[in-house]
Formats: C-alpha cells, sequence, structure tokens
C-alpha cells in the first residue's frame, strides 16, 4: 500500500508540471487557435536559463526561475510579434509549420550554446522528507506547492483583474471582444507572455528531478498536446485536470504495468480518444 | 505561352541528360551516393506533398512510413528470407494497407487534430522500434540487408547500378504524380484542400478522396523506406524519429509546397547546402528554422511557388500594357 501512495505522490508530482505546461499550450490556443509546437522549446529554454543564471551569475534558485521566467516569457511575446502575426490569416498549415521552425531553430541553438550534454540541476531543496510512510526530496513538495500556487494566481489574474478579463473575452470571441475595446494585439502578446513563463517555471521546478539536455522539451510537449485534447483544446481547467490525470496514469502505469512502455501510455489514450471523439473529449459542439 | 513550355521541355530533358550520364564523367563515389541518398529523399517528399501540399492535410508521421517501408523489406528479406523483389512488392502493399488502416481513423480528425495525432502516431511507431528488439534489432539498428537483386541481366550489386535504379524509381514516382496531380483525381484533392466543406457540396466524396491521398503518400513513402534499406544495408530507429519528418518538411517547404517541381528543387538544394556547411551538420537547424519560418510568412510556396507567381505575374503586366497600348491606338485612330 505504501509503494502505491508513493507512486500517487509521483503522479501529483509530474501531473503538476504536466499541467502547467498544457496550461500555456492551451491559453495559446484559446487565444489565437494555434497549436504551438514550439512550446516544447520554451520549456527546454526555461530550464537552460535557469541554470545559466545559477551557475555562470550565481543567483540563488527562486531568483533564477524569476529571471527565466521573464526571459522566455519574452521569447513568447517576441514569436507572436515576428511570427503568428504575420500569419493570423494565412491557412492554418502555415502557423504549424512556422511553429516547427521556431521549434528546430531554438533546439539547434540550445546544442550549439550549451551542448548536447546532460546536464544537472542543483536545488537548495534537496532535503529528504518521510511523512505517514511516504519518502520524498523537498524539492517534490515545491514542485506541488509551487505549481497549485501559480494556478491560484492564475485564476484570480484571469477572473479578478481587467487584463485577465480581456484574455477571456478574447478566446470567447475575437471580434467581438475587439468591437467592445479590446486591444486584440496586446492580449495576444501577453497571452504568449504568460505562456512561456508558465513554461519556464514548469520547467525550472522539474529540471532538479529531472534533467536538462536540448530535447528536455519533447516528450512533455507531446504529453501536453494529449492533455489538452483530453481537456478540451483552449479549455483552463481541462487542462489541469488533464495534466494531473495524465501524471497519476503514468506513475501507476509505470509501477505496475510496464516502466519500458510508460511513455507510450499518454499516446496510446490519446489515439484511443481521438478514434471515439475525433474532436476531444470535452468538443464544444459542432466542427471547428 | 508555346515557347515556354518548349522551354520546359528542353529544361528538363537537359536536367534528366545530366543526371544520366553522371556517374559516367564523375568517379567521386561520395557524390554519387549523396545524389542516391537526395533521389531517396525526394520520392519521401513527393509522398508528403500529395497529402500535405495538394490535400491540405499535415502528416506528421511521415517518417514513421518511411521507416515502417525500410523495416518491413529487412525483415520480408532477412527475417522471413524471401526473394529481393518478392518482398519488394510485399513491403509497398503492406505499408499501404497500415497507411490504409491508420489514415481511417486519423482522417477522421481534422487540421490541428490532424497533425498531433500523426505527430503520436509516429512517435509510436518509433517507440515500437525502438522498444521491440526481437523483430527490429532496436537501438543497435537491422544489419545486413540485401542489395536490389537481379532483374534477368540486369544487377544491381554496384553503386552505378544502384543510382540508376533509385533514379528510375525516382522519374516514376515524378511521372505518376505528375499524371495524378493533372487528372480529376488531383483536382479532387486541391478542392479538399481549398474547401473541404465546399468540396462536399460540389459532390465529392472527401472522406475517400482524402483516405487515397493518404494510401499514396505513404505508399511513396514505404517506397523510399525500402529503396533507402536495401541501398544503406543497415538502418537504425532513428530513421522514424520525428527530426527526420521535419527534414522531409524542410526540403518541401523550401522547395514549394503544393508544387511539382519544389520536392526535387527543396531537396537537392537542402542537401547540397548541408553538403557545403557540413561543419554545422548538427546546427543546421540553426540557419533553416529560420528560413522555414520566413518562407512561411513571405512566400509560403517556397521556391518553386516564387517562381511560378513572379512568372505570372509579370505575362499579368505584360498584358496589361498591351491592353493600353491597345486603347491609346484605339483613341488615336478615333482621334485623327
Amino acid at each position: 500500500m505504501d509503494i502505491f501512495f508513493q507512486q500517487l505522490f509521483n503522479g501529483l508530482t509530474i501531473g503538476s508540471v504536466y499541467s502547467l505546461v498544457a496550461l500555456g499550450l492551451t491559453l495559446v490556443y484559446g487565444i489565437l487557435h494555434i497549436p504551438n509546437f514550439a512550446h516544447g522549446a520554451l520549456y527546454m529554454m526555461g530550464g537552460y536559463i535557469t541554470l545559466t543564471m545559477m551557475q555562470t551569475l550565481g543567483l540563488y534558485y527562486w531568483l533564477a526561475i524569476f529571471v527565466s521566467i521573464v526571459v522566455v516569457g519574452l521569447i513568447g511575446v517576441l514569436m507572436e510579434r515576428l511570427v503568428f502575426h504575420h500569419l493570423r490569416h494565412a491557412p492554418p498549415i502555415h502557423d504549424k509549420i512556422a511553429a516547427i521552425g521556431m521549434l528546430l531553430f531554438l533546439e539547434a541553438f540550445a546544442h550549439r550554446v550549451w551542448g548536447a550534454d546532460y546536464l544537472e540541476m542543483a536545488t537548495p531543496h534537496g532535503q529528504v522528507v518521510s511523512v505517514f510512510g511516504i519518502t520524498f526530496t523537498l524539492q517534490r513538495l515545491i514542485i506541488i506547492v509551487a505549481a497549485v500556487l501559480v494556478m491560484f494566481t492564475l485564476y484570480l489574474f484571469l477572473k479578478k483583474t481587467y487584463m485577465g478579463m480581456t484574455v477571456i473575452a478574447m478566446s470567447q470571441n475575437r471580434a467581438g471582444a475587439n468591437l467592445v475595446g479590446v486591444n486584440t494585439n496586446k492580449v495576444a502578446m501577453l497571452t504568449f507572455f504568460i505562456s512561456g513563463a508558465l513554461a519556464a517555471i514548469a520547467a525550472s521546478l522539474s529540471s532538479p528531478i529531472n534533467l536538462v539536455f536540448p530535447g528536455m522539451g519533447h516528450l512533455v510537449i507531446l504529453k501536453a498536446f494529449v492533455i489538452i485534447i483530453i481537456g478540451g483544446m483552449g479549455s483552463i481547467p481541462g487542462a489541469i485536470v488533464g495534466g494531473y490525470i495524465l501524471g497519476f496514469t503514468e506513475s501507476l502505469g509505470a509501477t505496475y504495468i510496464s516502466s519500458d512502455y510508460k511513455d507510450i501510455i499518454a499516446f496510446i489514450l490519446l489515439v484511443l480518444i481521438l478514434t471515439i471523439r475525433p474532436n476531444g473529449l470535452f468538443a464544444k459542439g459542432g466542427q471547428s | 505561352m508555346s515557347r515556354l513550355l518548349l522551354n520546359k521541355r528542353f529544361a528538363l530533358s537537359g536536367l534528366l541528360l545530366l543526371v544520366l550520364v553522371l556517374p559516367l564523367i564523375t568517379s567521386n563515389a561520395y557524390m554519387i551516393r549523396i545524389l542516391i541518398l537526395t533521389f531517396i529523399w525526394t520520392i519521401a517528399v513527393y509522398g508528403l506533398n500529395l497529402l500535405a501540399g495538394y490535400t491540405g492535410y499535415l502528416s506528421l508521421a511521415h517518417a514513421g512510413f518511411f521507416a515502417l517501408g525500410a523495416y518491413t523489406l529487412a525483415i520480408l528479406t532477412v527475417t522471413v528470407g524471401l526473394s529481393y523483389w518478392l518482398a519488394f512488392i510485399l513491403t509497398l502493399v503492406f505499408t499501404s494497407i497500415v497507411g490504409a488502416l491508420i489514415g481511417m481513423i486519423a482522417l477522421r480528425t481534422r487540421e490541428h487534430f490532424f497533425a498531433i495525432y500523426t505527430l503520436c502516431v509516429g512517435y509510436i511507431i518509433y517507440l515500437i522500434i525502438y522498444n521491440w528488439e526481437g523483430m527490429t534489432g532496436g537501438v543497435r539498428g537491422f544489419i545486413g540487408i540485401p542489395s536490389p537483386g537481379s532483374i534477368g541481366p540486369l544487377e544491381f550489386n554496384s553503386q552505378i547500378s544502384n543510382y540508376y535504379l533509385v533514379l528510375f524509381f525516382l522519374v516514376l514516382t515524378i511521372v505518376v504524380i505528375y499524371r495524378i496531380v493533372h487528372s480529376l483525381q488531383g483536382r479532387t484533392f486541391m478542392a479538399i484542400r481549398n474547401s473541404e466543406d465546399l468540396a462536399k457540396t460540389i459532390g465529392i466524396s472527401t472522406t475517400k478522396n482524402k483516405l487515397i491521398a493518404f494510401i499514396l503518400s505513404t505508399f511513396f513513402a514505404g517506397l523510399a523506406g525500402a529503396l533507402f534499406a536495401s541501398f544503406t544495408r543497415f538502418i537504425g530507429p532513428e530513421i522514424s524519429n520525428i527530426t527526420m519528418t521535419f527534414d522531409f518538411l524542410v526540403y518541401l517547404l523550401i522547395g514549394g509546397i503544393g508544387t511539382l517541381s519544389g520536392p526535387v528543387i527543396g531537396t537537392f538544394i537542402i542537401v547540397w547546402i548541408s553538403q557545403e556547411l557540413q561543419f554545422l551538420q548538427d546546427y543546421r537547424m540553426l540557419v533553416f528554422g529560420p528560413i522555414l519560418v520566413i518562407l512561411i510568412i513571405f512566400a509560403p510556396r517556397g521556391i518553386s511557388g516564387f517562381i511560378i507567381d513572379w512568372n505570372l505575374k509579370r505575362k499579368a503586366k505584360k498584358q496589361q500594357i498591351e491592353s493600353m497600348k491597345d486603347m491609346e491606338n484605339n483613341q488615336e485612330v478615333k482621334e485623327g
């Protein structure tokens, strides 16, 4: 039974990271209807920038994360300004290809600057904690708490502030939002900033228990896509719930089925879901 | 117009002649090898073009089908022990059948969902090849695939003979694709690309035609994969990796998506530049990534499409000038 709770806890940790990444992806999709394949590259950049800040400037972990949030957020804004903005009237296939182009560029960039090695990120929170028979490092607990805090803050921002409400308005109806005076360009930039920031937070939190390398975003982004399809493209609660569902499924699947094939679980889940429901699990009636 | 057509035909036959005699004038084995690989990539890119370029469905599982062709040929010839050409034909049949099965499900989804779905299908194929060691050799790869068997007096043991074999399949592919694109079937694909709903209203069965495009695309991916396996005689799981799909996409995009000459132009130029930029190898995407983005914004139909559009514009301008001259003449006549 201990193993079960231990795995449940691990699932909560992984799920938190997945949820954060999926949130960024779903926000962008909700606003601009772009499946941002480059989101995984933002995640990777987040990991590297935090690491560089800690190693070369000797910044404290949390301060490094803050820098990373700002930088990756700005990279996100640049993406919107330089690329997606110009493609807003283009056929949907163009957005996807442009996103892939940026993904390839950022990955090669990381490869060039930081090398192909797997790097470790030290954390000041490596202590081992034991509660109710479950043993874990403090870092894992921090991931869960921080993720919940970030989600709660995001919720407050979207629901209670004027700026946040413009984001929601635009995801509901772009033309309508424009009509009542929302500056859609600003909202698009803001959304990309939030999306990049979320990716940076997720990567910085998870890097101490995983590793930092150029391809670290691949699996995460693919799984984030699975999550937002499960949760409904553009749905914020869907992304959070979907993230935790996938986290639990994986960590339990790795223990009770096979750890070799744990990465395939998500994709088989997705293939099954799309086979039965071509528009996703919680699609809002009608074809998109 | 007829002069342009004549020019085109002249250029094409010149190009064909050049690639035909090339192995006779150069003894550079490395260059021939690169050319053979380029021909093989081009065949695969034509498959991708038919689906993504003409039908408008971006499949990100293309490398998966390429690898499926390569591994099927390897398993049929080595593990099962069939004769080469029988295995070759069975490989094409098999990849098309798998393509049909996956296509039937994948094509229920549209746009983004289709891209994400095929991305996942590609990843599953990769993971299966990687993990199923008993069948595919896993990480170690599959060794000892035979080179193409002889047909009558024709033997394919040397590099030069392989060159002509692959060239033959490339030309065949181009001819077939040309015929498809200029047939009613090709028009149907384009109608679906331009507007699926509109295509439906004029009585096109989109489900059936999308499936045909999907199967054709996997067929050419499988063909390229089979040729690749018997040419390199060693294959590893990395050929099914998503980066391979991205490579195909780069070739297609830069050459010109949805154009007939795009795949040839794109693949040759990019492979050639990559050879020139050998020192960049791992970082070549530092250059190609931004090129991809810039192209999709400013010249979404690549080099080939850019030239076509430019020609059309020039012609339109010429016509305009001529018609204006006519008008002026008429006026002069009236006034005079």
